[in-house]
């Protein structure tokens, strides 16, 4: 392992993904990515007692699935990263509590996936492990009662609020002679250009994904065209024109490979969810289950993957501050 | 010039390129849904005279009906989805704030009777009875001291 540039590190070792598991719920199943999914459960509460109880399920059911599509027992896996929105990333704690896999709880906001994998493939290269899970999850209705309002409370949303993904996704790697595997690495930097609106974390992270994703092209040396597909995390409409408009005045222009997963997990104008799909569970989700399909069936073969995060709280937003971003970024080739 | 340069500059860059609430279909359907809402009280009121009550009786019934439908329907999880096309005209009738006080109790029932519900009931409407209580206090204090 070398670093190269200002930030990324380039991986000897590299580990590859062995496999992949997304469990999803009931607006997810109705979205147009729902046949990629392992599981699609269409009861929220999926039959537990609270929104945190149910969180904690999808989380503890994709890792078992994981495993068991890759075959591996769970005393074989050296670590998991994993983390959630909720407070204390309470979610995964629960969710990994009878696991007995070496835990690291992990918060980046919506980009502790890719904040995961980035952490789990430098353990890999170390040489020292044989198997690392990453998983993350979010769940709607548990988002909204920290972050927002209740959930029957008769309100209206704003064009540019976006809509939690409820679900879970997990990633196991191990070495491996077959791909997709994980080449590079580039962490971000938390990036603030004063957005307060907490309806518009799309617009607020967005300048966090330029800077990852110039600082990845001008660390490799790779221009846009390198990739097959890039893809951030959970920018949402908004978020996602936006990035395309400001990397293009930098020089780059990615508006013929580039999508965010928040727009491709749910149909706009059937599911009413304004900006797009946000929350820890949309990137890993949507990578899970989809893009690595795509992957093994060789359609993507070079994929960019950044996970963005909107760094805040709601005691943050009511004290008048803005809202910070970051975002980080792993390159995935076959 | 780059959006990014500075933070004034990505700001009203950002506000001409996010797109705005429909205000003219908002305020259309806010109209209508919140005359409606007061017109079905106004026909209790009607019928409430009409069985003898008298003006101030009347309009009690009136509220407390009122309540009735909005929790009946919070619950059933119907007055979000009213609330959603309607915005402030089913918000701003009693309808709206008896519907700010159920629905966190829904909410928080996983946390107990007492710092679940007891505790969280007045999230949203807190702030409503405390201002609004304290100007009818200062609004009855002058009345007091000058009519």
């Amino acid at each position: 392992m070398k670093k190269i540039g200002k930030q990324t590190l380039q991986l000897d070792n590299k580990p590859s993904i062995l496999n992949t598991a997304a469990i999803v719920g009931p607006k997810e199943l109705d979205g147009p990515l729902a046949k990629y999914f392992d599981k699609c459960v269409e009861d929220e509460f999926w039959g537990e007692s609270s929104w945190e109880k149910a969180e904690s399920k999808f989380i503890k059911e994709t890792i078992n699935t994981v495993l068991g599509k890759a075959n591996i027992s769970s005393t074989d896996v050296d670590y998991v990263f994993a983390g959630d929105l909720l407070n204390q990333c309470i979610s995964s704690c629960f969710g990994l509590r009878d696991s007995n896999i070496p835990f690291f709880g992990l918060f980046g906001a919506c980009s502790t996936f890719v904040e995961g994998l980035c952490l789990g493939s430098v353990f890999m290269d170390s040489g020292a492990c044989n198997h690392i899970l990453c998983a993350t999850s979010s769940h709607f209705c548990s988002a909204e009662k920290q972050f927002r309002f209740p959930l029957e409370l008769g309100n209206q949303r704003t064009p540019t609020s976006q809509w939690t993904v409820t679900g879970s996704g997990a990633v196991i790697l191990g070495k491996n002679n077959v791909g997709p595997y994980i080449t590079h690495i580039t962490p971000g930097k938390i990036v603030d250009l004063g957005i307060k609106d907490a309806n518009n974390m799309g617009a607020a992270m967005a300048p966090a994904a330029l800077s990852t994703l110039c600082t990845h092209f001008e660390d490799t040396g790779r221009t846009p065209d390198y990739y097959d597909a890039i893809i951030t995390g959970d920018l949402g409409h908004l978020g996602k024109d936006i990035l395309i408009d400001i990397a293009k005045n930098k020089g780059y222009d990615i508006a013929k490979n580039y999508n965010d997963c928040g727009v491709l997990i749910f149909d706009k104008k059937k599911q009413d969810t304004h900006s797009g799909g946000s929350g820890c569970a949309c990137i890993a989700t949507v990578f899970s289950g989809y893009l690595y399909k795509l992957m093994t069936e060789n359609k993507i073969k070079k994929l960019l993957l950044i996970a963005t995060g909107a760094l805040t709280n709601s005691t943050t937003a009511q004290q008048g501050e803005s809202i910070p971003g970051i975002a980080h970024a792993v390159s995935i080739e076959m | 010039m780059n959006p990014t340069d500075t933070s004034k500059e990505y700001g009203e860059y950002v506000k001409k390129k996010a797109p705005n609430s429909p205000i003219l279909k908002d305020c259309f359907n806010a109209f209508w849904v919140g005359g409606l809402i007061c017109s079905i009280g106004q026909l209790i009121f009607f019928y409430c005279k009409f069985k003898g009550l008298d003006q101030t009786a009347s309009s009690t019934v009136v509220s407390i009906c009122l309540i009735l439908i909005s929790v009946i329907l919070t619950s059933l999880n119907i007055f979000n989805r009213i609330g959603k096309f309607a915005g402030a005209g089913s918000l701003i009738p009693i309808t709206g704030f008896a519907n700010s006080i159920v629905s966190p109790s829904i909410e928080y029932k996983s946390e107990g009777y007492v710092m679940g519900v007891g505790a969280k009931m007045f999230t949203v409407a807190g702030p409503v009875l405390v201002y609004g209580i304290s100007a009818s206090v200062i609004i009855g204090i002058i009345a007091c001291l000058f009519i």
